[in-house]
């Protein structure tokens, strides 16, 4: 019978009522949590998406090696056998110069243009599928390949991707101190709206804790009015995100359009929206018990 | 049930309010705690309910030393006790139902059970109808019997009343007495106490303590 279910519900009820009384002020902290808390989110998602988008872009690193256009058969003979025993090296594609040009043709529908030109500027060129994938290995094969003879350039097609990459896992660390240090100002915000309430129920804690209140119970409706107030700001954040990359989607649909692409940005997954109520109803409920702990054993009957 | 032994209070500040308290109250017994005000009777049941602690001696409620009693283990003492305070502390943000409602609420009492509970204690002051209504709309005595309901819904074994007919008129004061010896007749001990000698006249033999500056003067069994 103690603390039972219809009991906690009963408190919960008069948390949600004195969040919202009066209304404005509980609209406006959970809109303060919200975008607060939206922040950190909102870059996390598009860190992820972009994320995504490298790996997609990386995902298989290769080496274009061309060769200088006096190269001929034999010394392609050669090279392939070389790329061959290179232990590095897990296989080897070659594009001829005429099947280079071909493919340039179909593709670009540049057709004209290349008619026009009177002998073949393409090279010879390796597609080298190395075995490692670490920045470091790629580059040291790169620059072994660009030394052989009757190789004119070596291009590693990924580096670009892997810079981005190191970019990326930065802005991940500054998204990770702006998240701590929103959550400080989140767990403060609750701290101090707690401390309000407090004051304001100091009558009825005072009658309370003479007719026999528990501390447990004095406490209840402030944890349950923390952890309330920021499980609501928590999903004030996630609309907020959810309706911003909405809105982002549509110039973002023109603009890879103009790309020749197809990108959206993708919403906050399930366990990522989970673990962001959840966060946040455990920082509201974590700001009220310091504000409680703080402050309730400040108001003792006289 | 409660027995206070060489009892010493000192508030802070060096102002003595007790010195030298011995008293015993039996189960059922109607005491009253006479004396001018600042003689030391509301600090006297303020020890009773655990809300001050003695500089000395022993306070003992129900068997329980009150003053060496952990803070944790207050609630329960009070659970025992029902308390009407000299200035009702009631909370005008809820109606009279409402605020009878609050000691069954901390007990964790059954809302339908309480319900019933706290109509009943409504019903035995003479609120029954004024529950919807919210406190600040009653009349001084109303208030008091409010103040009383509360105290008496948990059904406690020992009633504390201070000055509960300090600012009523002779005939809300006679309702209050009446109330208080229905109580009497039903086993509850009660500790009331009164600068008001003309409440006592009217009730044939009850035990008096009578304080003065701090210190028990008589303890008799009398009528005034």
């Amino acid at each position: 019978m103690r603390h039972s279910y219809t009991q906690h519900i009963a408190v919960m009820r008069t948390a949600l009522h004195r969040i919202f009384h009066p209304p404005l002020a509980g609209v406006l902290n959970i809109l303060v949590i919200g975008i607060a808390l939206s922040l950190p989110a909102g870059m996390y998602v598009l860190l992820q998406n972009a994320h995504g988008l490298v790996d997609e872009l990386s995902g298989t690193p290769q080496i274009s090696v061309f060769l200088s256009l006096d190269a001929k058969s034999d010394d392609i003979d050669r090279l392939r056998k070389q790329f061959a025993q290179n232990p590095a090296i897990e296989t080897v594609d070659f594009v001829s110069r005429d099947a280079a040009l071909q493919h340039l043709k179909q593709s670009t529908g540049l057709e004209d243009v290349i008619g026009g030109l009177d002998k073949n500027p393409l090279p010879d060129a390796f597609i080298v599928h190395p075995k490692a994938k670490s920045a470091a290995t790629l580059d040291e094969l790169r620059s072994t390949l660009a030394a052989t003879a009757k190789v004119d350039q070596a291009q590693l097609d990924s580096a670009w991707a892997y810079k981005l990459e190191a970019l990326l896992r930065f802005a991940n660390f500054a998204v990770l101190i702006l998240a701590s240090l929103l959550s400080v100002a989140l767990i403060a915000i609750t701290f101090n709206t707690i401390r309000l309430q407090i004051l304001t129920q100091r009558d009825e804690i005072e009658v309370a804790k003479l007719i026999g209140a528990s501390d447990s119970f004095i406490r209840r409706p402030f944890l349950y009015f923390g952890a309330l107030q920021g499980l609501m700001g928590g999903s004030a954040a996630y609309l907020i995100i959810t309706v911003s990359l909405l809105i982002l989607n549509g110039p973002l649909s023109t603009l890879s359009q103009l790309y020749a692409s197809q990108f959206t940005l993708h919403a906050l997954s399930w366990g990522d929206s989970l673990a962001l109520l959840l966060f946040s109803l455990y920082l509201g409920w974590l700001g009220a018990w310091l504000s409680v702990a703080r402050h309730l054993s400040q108001i003792e009957p006289r | 049930m409660i027995s206070f032994n060489q009892v010493r209070k000192r508030y802070p500040g060096g102002y003595e309010a007790l010195s030298n308290v011995s008293f015993e109250i039996a189960s059922g017994e109607m005491v009253f705690l006479t004396g001018h005000s600042g003689a030391g009777k509301s600090t006297l049941l303020k020890l009773v309910a655990g809300i001050e602690r003695p500089n000395s001696g022993s306070v003992l409620v129900n068997n329980q030393n009150v003053g060496v009693l952990k803070p944790s283990a207050l609630p329960f003492l009070r659970r025992n006790l029902g308390i009407i305070f000299q200035d009702h502390k009631l909370l005008f943000d809820r109606n009279v139902f409402d605020n009878v409602m609050l000691p069954l609420q901390i007990c964790g009492y059954d809302h339908r059970e309480s319900a019933k509970r706290v109509r009943a204690a409504l019903d035995k002051v003479g609120l029954l109808k004024r529950e919807k209504a919210n406190p600040i709309a009653l009349s001084g005595g109303e208030q008091q019997r409010l103040c009383i309901a509360r105290a008496i819904v948990n059904r406690p074994s020992i009633l504390l009343a201070d000055e509960p007919t300090g600012n009523l008129d002779a005939d809300y004061a006679q309702d209050i007495m009446e109330i208080f010896k229905s109580f009497h007749q039903v086993g509850v001990t009660l500790l009331i106490s009164t600068h008001d000698a003309a409440v006592l006249q009217d009730n044939d033999k009850v035990r008096v303590l009578n304080l003065k500056q701090g210190v028990l003067q008589s303890a008799s069994v009398a009528p005034l």
